[in-house]
């Protein structure tokens, strides 16, 4: 701990660690100094002067967000010299200002109104033209509006040190100032919109919301986003049962504000055009429009058949449905179909992982951790494109407390820039032993690794980690919003929930879809038949899907479930952090996968077996069945919560082969991208663009 | 840039080598004193060099006026850094055009005031910021430091005796901004000229967050002086607290415009008349804009001062960069103001929110003013626009801009009034804009 400073604002004394800014000590006690430029996290720039306060002792007013608190100091932020400083700041930021207000996207949640508001200026003393340039649009998600532009560089920052990717700048000088793209007229960037949140101003807006709504007329859910593994918050602004935006300004949840392009924008898959909204059956060979009722009476008549003469299930689920659904469809597969042929698509090496760490504790990486931490090993894996979030925590970390990051991994990758070390290699692995002395140095060592890693290797580099002499955790890397619950739920073949043994082998997705004899393919949320195909030529094909998915096209049923943003649950992130998924809207016509388990089931006479499908009550169950993740709702509905450690042999091996990452980047997730209009607007134009260059 | 006849006032200390045939080059200079002060600094200690810089009374040229002794004397010798030496040739403030001529006629006086710098704090690179415009004195300068190089005072073995000191040009790009100490720094780095925040002050995180001394063209010229002939003798020459000469650029409606190097406290109505040889056509003195554009002028009657940094602070002004720029009766004070206006409006960097929004609005004010289209209520506006970015600004630009124009206003506010109500410029017979 710092040194501790006594000093005085506008008669309260305080005490602060020594270096605290004066500005960041008045906000931490409740008194108000306005500031544009100023942004935490974000490096220093006293270019707005709205933050000047009377320093007792100081000819001239002292910018506040520069000034480190010293001992004996005495500020006021209450005067009347103060009063009219921050008034004519205002007077000249209004001098240019467009004052349309009325038509733009910020009004209602604009700083600069404000300020205006509380500090005045509300007169205008110009009377010469406003200068004016013409509105840019730099991508399908930016579009700068120079007039509102305030230039407090919050967005160059954000861009530069937050991302990492520094597309934004300034051209010219003076009152011609003005922020512009890396690519002169067009942005080539990570498209995040971290620059349009940051924005205090209307100056850079979204694609997508611009134009669209105003500000109070929306309600705003806080949920997890369902693309990535990185677990990110995303408050969705929803006006009449519609999506608007997605944003995380309140700076809840695990990420902060931090959102990429998916998080923020990346929702509007929900209601594409395509979107299932009515249960199908296959009819004379065609897919038809049919009621619940009759869908669900065609699978429960089906499945009792395949069960009633002991046929061969396959049950694939999803690496985006919430851990209710997960547990509940393995449940229903285990307890009532009497299957273990249950599985999904692998994206990490998770269960290798816990079993080689069995018998210690701790050892699993927080996202937190990626912020805290001291030292970093990131291996085979391309951070800032595949887990944006994870790469944002190390690139603050660096930032803010010069972390030590390592990267091994095949090709270039963004956290090259401010590693200490950079080794390019496909074999990983062999590459650990020559970094050794520098990370058994370091005094403790974060080591995210990603699908290449797996099987025997992911116990190579704990045995590795353990020869450091020195604190080691782990993340394992996977690739979308509930990849780690469904392996927690024991949706695969030779786990039970909390990775205890299932005792009977059960078939793993290629083995299902090679079996010739398979009686019944139920399929939630996934698209295994989209590069594969089923040997059973006549089994009964049910998907319960979003979408018209290559799978559902071949199915006898197909039952349209709800997103993620429709329904109510929880989902595990990567680091092994629960959080809760909060129903934002509805659509038509579409049911939670966790309601249509519940109906076939119901449908089959297991309701009583299988109890209410109520995700609170499917959670308790959970809680009290599942390894780790006995936590009380309410702390998960207050913040993320780690699962606590497994902690003892899993005791069965993990077949690596079926490990595999999508490698999803910034811009693609799966059958959701594929239905994402902004993010297939973003690739297309990067296509275009690459190409008349 | 051709030079002026001089004057039999002057105290020719900087400049006593302009006249000579081809002064720029080492031959000349060698001839002269040349590269002696070096070779006395070699055997001086570094606090020696730096003593007898304080003691000589030498203040920073630039405009300021920081006394440049202390401020070498801030320069953490025992840090690990490499320490580098800056010398700020961006000269672009209006009414000054010394910097040029020390470059262009002696240069090599400048180096070896650099190279003593460089002994004083241990530095062993040195760099020449030169403004943008002045193109062909990089060359110029290049040249010279060739010179230096093949005479052995720069390099690895500098006058032979194993120290290392090597000298650089840099050009500009184009900022009057850049001539502020910490926005040359980041321009010389290769970014956007926009001003640091201090401290740390270049002393201490100066080029590349090292250690750096920074100092005008002229600082750096008086060295060589300084350590030549001591520092009682320079401060001899000047007055209390302000030793040495000074170069004057003397401009405006007098009969002898040019630059002058004149003794640290020297009249400036005798500047104006004797050296200056007089207003122009026998025309009555209006004002006085004693050290360059951002330096609030002075009335005719408040022009009986002593050309030193405290004299003319006592009367609230500067004596800034030493651009004396003298305005006679026919002058319009509103256009004054204005051109000076729209030097600042163009020039500001645009980082901080009261410069650049002040300036650029004072400008499209006072331009409607002088056309005759001002109401009472903006003398008040203008005013208090200035007010509001006096001391509020990020750096000095801002301030540099408000404070003449608040003198401006103060002291002709009847030339202002003169401008209402849709009346002509009294100064042009150019028929004005009428306001509808």
């Amino acid at each position: 701990m710092a040194d501790l400073v006594k000093f005085t604002i506008d008669g309260h004394e305080l005490e602060v660690p020594a270096g605290t800014l004066v500005i960041e000590a008045a906000k931490k006690n409740g008194i108000e100094i306005p500031s544009f430029c100023y942004y935490e996290g974000y490096s220093l720039q006293a270019a707005c002067r709205m933050c000047l306060v009377e320093v007792e002792k100081m000819p001239k007013m002292q910018v506040a967000c520069t000034l480190p608190a010293m001992p004996g100091m005495v500020v006021r932020t209450d005067t009347a010299q103060i009063h009219a400083a921050r008034k004519g700041t205002l007077e000249f930021l209004l001098g240019n200002h467009p004052l349309d207000c009325p038509v733009c996207d910020k009004g209602g949640e604009c700083e600069l109104q404000d300020m205006v508001f509380r500090y005045g200026a509300g007169e205008s003393r110009f009377t010469e033209m406003k200068a004016h340039v013409d509105e840019q649009q730099w991508s399908p998600v930016v579009f700068y509006d120079g007039p509102r532009c305030i230039l407090c560089f919050r967005c160059v920052r954000a861009c530069e040190e937050g991302m990492g990717v520094a597309a934004l700048g300034v051209v010219n000088r003076g009152g011609n100032s003005l922020i512009a793209p890396n690519m002169v007229d067009h942005l080539n960037c990570d498209e995040c919109g971290q620059c349009i949140d940051i924005c205090p101003v209307g100056a850079l807006t979204s694609g997508t919301y611009r134009y669209q709504t105003r500000p109070w007329e929306m309600e705003h859910v806080g949920t997890v986003c369902t693309h990535c593994s990185d677990g990110c918050k995303t408050t969705l602004g929803v006006r009449q049962d519609e999506i608007i935006r997605g944003n995380n300004r309140d700076r809840s949840g695990i990420n902060g504000e931090f959102l990429c392009i998916k998080g923020r924008y990346a929702f509007d898959f929900y209601n594409h055009a395509e979107r299932l909204q009515s249960p199908m059956v296959r009819v004379n060979g065609k897919l038809e429009a049919t009621s619940w009722s009759k869908a669900l009476e065609t699978i429960a008549k089906k499945f009792g058949e395949v069960k009633a003469r002991g046929g061969k299930f396959g049950i694939v689920g999803s690496n985006h449905t919430s851990n209710e659904e997960n547990f509940y469809l393995q449940k229903f597969g285990r307890e009532c179909l009497g299957t273990n042929n249950i599985d999904h698509k692998r994206t990490g090496d998770v269960t290798t992982l816990v079993d080689a760490l069995s018998g210690t504790s701790g050892r699993l990486a927080t996202t937190a951790d990626l912020y805290e931490k001291k030292a970093f090993l990131v291996i085979g894996a391309d951070l800032a494109l595949e887990h944006p979030f994870l790469a944002f925590q190390l690139r603050a970390n660096f930032r803010h407390h010069a972390a030590h990051i390592y990267t091994v991994t095949e090709g270039p990758v963004r956290e090259d820039d401010y590693a200490v070390k950079s080794v390019r290699t496909p074999q990983t692995l062999e590459a650990l032993p020559a970094l050794a002395t520098a990370l058994a140095a370091e005094p403790e060592l974060v080591i995210l690794f990603g699908d290449s890693v797996k099987g025997e290797d992911v116990r190579k580099l704990v045995a590795f980690g353990e020869t450091l002499g020195i604190a080691v955790s782990y993340c394992p890397l996977v690739d979308y919003s509930n990849s780690r619950g469904a392996i927690d739920m024991g949706l695969v073949p030779e786990l039970l929930p909390g990775y205890h043994a299932s005792g009977k082998p059960g078939m793993n997705v290629p083995e299902m879809l090679a079996a010739a004899d398979l009686d019944a393919f139920w399929v939630v949320g996934e698209n295994p038949l989209q590069h594969n195909k089923l040997a059973a030529k006549r089994a009964f094909i049910v998907v319960q899907d979003m979408f018209l998915t290559e799978t559902a096209q071949l199915a006898d049923v197909v039952l349209p479930s709800a997103s993620a943003y429709e329904k109510n649950g929880t989902v595990t992130n990567g680091c092994g952090e629960v959080q809760r998924l909060k129903r934002a809207v509805s659509t038509l016509g579409t049911k939670p996968d966790l309601e249509i388990i519940g109906l076939i089931a119901k449908e089959m006479g297991f309701a009583g077996q299988m109890g209410p499908w109520l995700p609170d009550t499917v959670y308790n169950e959970i809680r009290r069945t599942v390894k780790g993740y006995d936590i009380p709702l309410p702390m998960v509905t207050m913040g993320a919560q780690q699962t606590m450690p497994v902690n003892g042999r899993v005791g069965v091996q993990s077949d690596p082969a079926l490990v595999a990452s999508a490698h999803e980047n910034l811009f693609t997730s799966g059958t959701l991208g594929r239905y994402s209009k902004i993010l297939n607007s973003v690739i297309e134009r990067k296509a275009v663009k690459e190409t008349h260059q | 840039m051709p030079y002026n006849q001089p004057n039999p006032l002057e105290v020719r200390v900087l400049t006593r080598r302009f006249a000579l045939p081809n002064s720029h080059r080492i031959e000349t200079y060698l001839a002269n004193d040349g590269y002696k002060a070096v070779e006395k600094a070699l055997g001086m200690s570094q606090d020696e060099i730096i003593g007898e810089v304080k003691a000589s009374g030498l203040r920073g040229r630039g405009g300021a006026g920081f006394p440049t002794g202390m401020k070498w004397g801030f320069v953490p010798r025992q840090s690990p850094k490499p320490k580098y030496i800056m010398v700020n040739a961006d000269e672009s403030e209006p009414g000054t055009c010394k910097d040029r001529l020390l470059m262009e006629f002696d240069p090599h006086q400048l180096i070896e005031g650099v190279i003593i710098a460089g002994l004083a704090v241990g530095a062993e690179q040195g760099y020449i910021y030169i403004r943008g415009e002045f193109r062909y004195l990089v060359e110029h300068m290049d040249r010279a430091l060739a010179e230096a190089y093949q005479r052995g005072f720069l390099g690895s073995n500098i006058a032979g005796s194993g120290k290392t000191f090597h000298l650089a040009t840099h050009s500009g790009a184009g900022a009057y901004e850049c001539g502020e100490e910490s926005a040359l720094l980041e321009s010389f780095e290769g970014k956007r000229g926009n001003p640091r925040i201090r401290p740390p002050f270049p002393a201490v995180a100066g080029a590349y967050q090292c250690p750096t001394i920074l100092n005008n063209v002229e600082t750096f010229c008086a060295v060589p002086a300084i350590i030549l002939s001591g520092a009682a003798y320079f401060a001899g020459l000047g007055s209390p607290k302000n030793g040495g000469t000074r170069l004057f650029c003397l401009s405006g409606h007098i009969n002898k415009p040019g630059v002058y190097e004149l003794p640290m406290g020297f009249n400036l109505m005798r500047m104006i008349n004797e050296v200056g040889g007089g207003m122009r056509g026998g025309k009555k003195l209006k004002a006085v804009i004693p050290g360059g554009s951002s330096c609030p002028v002075l009335k005719a009657d408040e022009c009986d001062v002593n050309m030193d940094f405290d004299s003319v602070a006592a009367i609230k002004s500067m004596l800034g960069s030493g651009g004396v720029v003298v305005m006679d009766e026919d002058t319009c004070m509103v256009k004054a103001a204005l051109r000076i206006m729209r030097f600042y409006a163009h020039e500001s960097c645009g980082w901080c929110i009261p410069c650049r929004e002040g300036t650029t609005w004072l400008r499209k004010l006072l331009q409607r003013f002088h056309d005759g289209m001002g109401t009472r209520s903006d003398i008040i506006l203008i005013g208090d626009l200035s007010k509001n970015m006096l001391g509020r600004t990020f750096c000095p630009l801002g301030d540099a801009a408000a404070m003449p124009t608040i003198a401006f206003v103060e002291k002709f506010r009847d030339e202002f009034e003169a401008h209402l109500d849709g009346k002509p410029c009294p100064y042009e017979k150019t028929n004005r804009l009428v306001a509808a």
